[in-house]
């Protein structure tokens, strides 16, 4: 007993004597890695578009940019673009999050992972299966001649609608989830407590729920049109180059041209227009809402002293009053013609209608990949609808092609190995920020997330220009080393959020009863931690093994992974080969997605009562 | 449950019955709330007085049954049209309003004027007391405060029953003895009519003119607060309100207004108690008497019932003192006293008599009405 106490009274010394920064050096190796192969390969680019070959500071790049209307144009495209995206996802996203956030757990469970589904799958399989869907001769051309709704084909691909569709496609499942996030924040009794104060559903929703869910919306917004700054495979290949976004110019003039000053200016200005967002959304909402921290006030008289702040406010009152008011009134138009009965159930009809929309927009986006596995039995030696059944040729086309399975074991290769040094950097770096006070704390999350946030064409071309100079460039730890930027930032986000919910104590228990530090993380910590860092790994290592805008630059001309293969092949031809490799990397997605929510149901179980 | 003549129920439940897939929450529940009146839904936790209070919200539906709320048929009535209060659980104040528009919002949602608003919100800001934090958002609030900001927000509309969920559940003892009194004080000065839930049968007992005691889905026992504690029909009533010895008996004869009945434990002593209705000689009942109305009997006194026991334990908890003595059999019968000085010694197994009078001397029948 006493001999016990001794020792943890030493210990506690030691701590003492310890300054506080060295108590914190398990953050260090990420910061480091990060500093080297993110931060001085970005600040780098950028510094070559403001020097001129002498060295000497000069703005004629940035005259070039915005002396010709061509790049001008480019860059109000690549705005509008991202801009009706961020509507559309959250106009469709809004009522499958709000329908999630309020339905039984059950329920929810079942139905996100048909959110998550597209959320996982492939990029570039989600985009082939637009193709399939909107070409000419596409399924959905194919239906409505057939309904005899169209006699001809409408143009659905290659211009603004096919963008759009894709783009929001591709982006509403990150929109659906933040804003679900909020929306889980919301109490529910709320909503019931306005009901019992003599508000109708539609009062109730707009004035209590929607006020609330506001910070949701925005975060949601922010991120989906971040995001869709930086997209270039949709507009490539559902698009006509009257919707060429900045990224496509940045991967011209580096690719073609090898002008990288001019990149760097452009990367400059797609990372100051994402900056400049973020600095919007911060002084408008506070970043703390991002986090799905505390929903902040809303209204007049509370709200900022920046008169801005306080005439938003007021509008945004008026406007949720008359919202309010509005669909009040057409639930009374709709009780006279339909009137309850104190007698008998009600039918609630707006629930009804909640999920028929919910139920088409999820539709929208888990069943357009499905349409990729017919067409790779088809016979014919293109891609078109209906398929003609039955062949596996393209499989054993794929298969018996070197190339193909070269790119298959790399990108298996490069995604275990990203995502374990991904784990084993940012873990550590994880449990210093969820467990302790140190300076500097938020500046350091801030660093670790910013791979997220700065747009990925910039970090690609960045590492392009330092691989090429130390010899980098085609090889698989060059990948590795980029691929781990853009995963450690998941890492961090997942082992926090499991050490939230871990109860230190228990360590303190272990501790108390003679385990040492080591020991403790091994026997208690680890084990009961397991789950959430087998999610982050998996999380790592999709993201590695989808990754294209690194693998573009960075693999070279030889050596190439999956989806570099796949763009690759997609730009010459959009063939049936490509939609057998879809089918099987929809298969394969599908069932990593599956084993995650297995995973997380069985550690879920023994808590929840 | 008669109703008081001349005043109509503000609330009546007639036969109502809500599952759960296979879970019976709710069964055969019946009652009356009166004008003015302050009745508690008591019961353990799956009780289902939640469920009840849930349905006469109008939050929840029930399979079968009637609401009537001011004589009018609300059982599938929208809760917005219902003109009922509710103060929930965790006060449920709406986090991006100020405390103001909080109070203010039934009124809104009721197109009353804005100077009425004003008026009104006014009223209820100095009846509980705090008539400064109108402009103030609720989480800057305290608890306690936060709880009588819901209380108001419930009473500025005068609605006609105000429901309340466990309301002082999240508050710590101190302040929950505090509001206890603040809203019984708020129930006798405004005349509201108020339908209580809580698992707390020292909040039931202190601040209900009448008691539901629920049990399993079903209604168990239904009086005032003197009621309950002193005539209990069943054995959870009597165990679930303070303490109690129940011990097992048949009945060897009746007389009048008093049974004789003959205990299992105490080598069947007899004992006398009230005659129930219909009691009849040879029924195998339970009887109940409380720890406080049990005596140790000292030499040359005598009561109307009397065992024989060997003492077990005398406790001294402060104001009173508890003694537990075995009887025959091994059941232990314990009595309350109120200390009269230091316990000094005292000898276990010692021979005691426990005494006490017929009228203290409860029959429980083994089934409660509300089972048959």
């Amino acid at each position: 007993m006493s001999a016990t106490s001794d020792a943890l009274g030493r210990e506690a010394a030691v701590h003492r004597r310890r300054p506080p920064w060295l108590l914190a050096w398990p953050i260090f190796p990420v910061l480091i890695f990060l500093g080297l192969v993110f931060l001085y390969p970005v600040a780098q680019l950028l510094w070559l578009s403001v020097v001129d070959r002498a060295g000497d500071l000069t703005g004629t790049h940035y005259l070039r940019l915005f002396a010709s209307p061509v790049y001008v144009k480019v860059l109000q495209n690549t705005f509008e673009i991202a801009g009706w995206t961020t509507v559309l996802c959250i106009v469709g996203g809004y009522p499958v999050a709000y329908l999630l956030a309020t339905t039984s757990e059950n329920r929810r469970n079942n139905l996100i992972l048909w959110v998550l589904l597209p959320f996982w799958t492939s990029f570039l399989v989600r985009t082939f299966a637009w193709i399939v869907l909107l070409g000419r001769n596409g399924a959905v051309n194919d239906m409505l001649e057939a309904l005899g709704v169209t006699d001809a084909p409408l143009e659905l691909i290659y211009n603004m609608t096919g963008v759009m569709v894709g783009m929001t496609h591709a982006l509403m499942p990150l929109g659906i989830l933040t804003m679900l996030s909020v929306m889980q924040s919301i109490d529910a009794s709320l909503p019931k407590a306005a009901s019992t104060l003599g508000a109708r559903g539609g009062q109730a929703f707009w004035r209590i729920y929607f006020p609330l869910s506001l910070p949701g919306v925005a975060a949601a917004g922010l991120l989906v049109f971040i995001t869709a700054l930086g997209f270039f495979i949709t507009p490539a290949l559902l698009g006509s180059p009257r919707e060429t976004m900045i990224t496509q110019i940045i991967i011209q003039q580096v690719q073609e041209l090898l002008n990288w000053p001019f990149a760097g200016a452009i990367s400059m200005l797609l990372l100051v227009s994402a900056i400049a967002v973020f600095y919007l959304y911060d002084r408008a909402l506070g970043m703390s809402t991002l986090a799905g921290g505390a929903p902040v006030s809303q209204r007049g008289g509370v709200g900022g002293a920046n008169p801005i702040g306080q005439a938003g406010a007021w509008l945004g009152g008026r406007l949720i009053a008359g919202l309010g008011a509005a669909s009040d009134l057409v639930a009374e138009q709709w009780e006279r013609l339909f009137p309850s009965r104190p007698d008998r159930r009600p039918r609630g009809s707006s629930r009804t209608l909640l999920w028929a929309v919910v139920l088409a927009v999820i539709a929208f986006l888990a069943l357009p990949s499905f349409f990729i596995a017919p067409v790779s039995f088809t016979t014919d030696a293109f891609i078109e609808w209906p398929p003609t059944f039955f062949t596996w040729r393209w499989y054993e086309t794929f298969i018996a092609s070197p190339t193909w399975t070269a790119a298959i074991v790399r990108s298996l290769g490069v995604g275990a190995v990203t995502a374990a040094l991904a784990l084993v950097i940012g873990a550590p770096a994880a449990f210093v920020l969820a467990r302790q006070r140190i300076a500097g704390r938020t500046a350091a999350m801030a660093f670790i997330l910013s791979p997220l946030i700065i747009p990925r064409m910039i970090i690609a071309v960045a590492l392009f220009y330092l691989y090429a100079r130390i010899g980098l460039v085609g090889t698989s730890l060059g990948l590795v080393l980029g691929h781990t930027v853009l995963a450690v930032p998941y890492v961090v986000v997942t082992v926090m959020a499991v050490l939230k919910n871990y109860d230190e104590r228990l360590d303190q228990a272990a501790g108390s009863l003679g385990a040492n530090r080591a020991r403790t993380l091994r026997h208690i910590t680890f084990p009961l931690i397991r789950p959430g860092l087998i999610a982050a790994f998996l999380f790592a290592f999709i993201t590695s093994f989808d990754e294209l805008t690194i693998a573009l630059f960075v693999s070279g001309g030889l050596a190439t992974t999956l989806p570099k293969q796949m763009w690759d092949d997609a730009l010459l031809k959009v063939s049936p080969t490509l939609a057998a490799v879809s089918t099987v990397l929809l298969v394969f997605v599908t069932a990593m997605i599956l084993l995650a929510e297995y995973f997380r149901r069985r550690t879920a179980a023994p808590t929840s009562r | 449950m008669s109703t008081a003549a001349g005043t109509p129920p503000k609330l009546t439940i007639r036969d109502l019955r809500k599952t759960y897939g296979p879970v019976v929450a709710l069964e055969g529940a019946s009652l009356e709330l009166r004008e003015g009146e302050f009745l508690t839904l008591l019961g353990p936790s799956g009780s289902g007085k939640t469920t009840m209070l849930m349905i006469i919200a109008g939050l929840t539906q029930p399979d079968s049954g009637e609401v009537w709320i001011d004589r009018r048929l609300a059982t599938y009535t929208p809760s917005h049209r219902r003109d009922i209060g509710m103060v929930f659980q965790n006060y449920a104040l709406f986090p991006h309003l100020t405390v103001y528009e909080n109070i203010a919002f039934p009124l809104r949602m009721r197109k009353v004027s804005e100077a009425t608003i004003e008026k009104e919100v006014r009223r209820v800001l100095d009846l509980i007391q705090l008539p400064d934090v109108g402009p103030r958002l609720p989480r800057a609030l305290s608890g306690g405060q936060q709880q009588r900001i819901a209380l108001a927000r419930c009473i500025v509309y005068r609605p006609s029953i105000v429901l309340m969920d466990e309301p002082l559940g999240a508050l710590d003892k101190k302040l929950r003895d505090q509001m206890k009194l603040e809203i019984k004080h708020l129930h006798t000065e405004l005349g509201i009519t108020v339908l209580y839930v809580t698992h707390d049968q020292e909040e039931a007992m202190i601040m209900s003119d009448r008691v539901c005691l629920m049990n399993d889905a079903r209604i168990e026992q239904l009086g005032t607060p003197d009621e309950l504690y002193f005539r209990p029909r069943t054995v959870f009533a009597a165990d679930f309100l303070g303490e109690s010895n129940i011990l097992a008996a048949t009945v060897v004869g009746v007389e009048g207004a008093w049974a004789t009945l003959r205990a299992d434990a105490a080598d069947g002593v007899t004992v006398r108690a009230p005659a129930e209705p219909g009691l009849a000689a040879g029924e195998r009942v339970r009887f109940m008497v409380r720890p406080e109305n049990v005596a140790l009997l000292g030499p040359g006194e005598s009561a109307d019932n009397e065992t024989a026991a060997a003492l077990e334990e005398a406790i001294l908890v402060g104001g009173v003192t508890k003694h537990y003595a075995r009887l025959p059999d091994g059941t232990t019968l314990s009595a309350t006293s109120l200390t009269g000085g230091p316990l000094g010694a005292v000898e276990r197994g010692a021979a005691v008599r426990l005494g006490w009078t017929r009228e203290r001397t409860v029959i429980l029948r083994e089934n409660g009405p509300a089972h048959q």
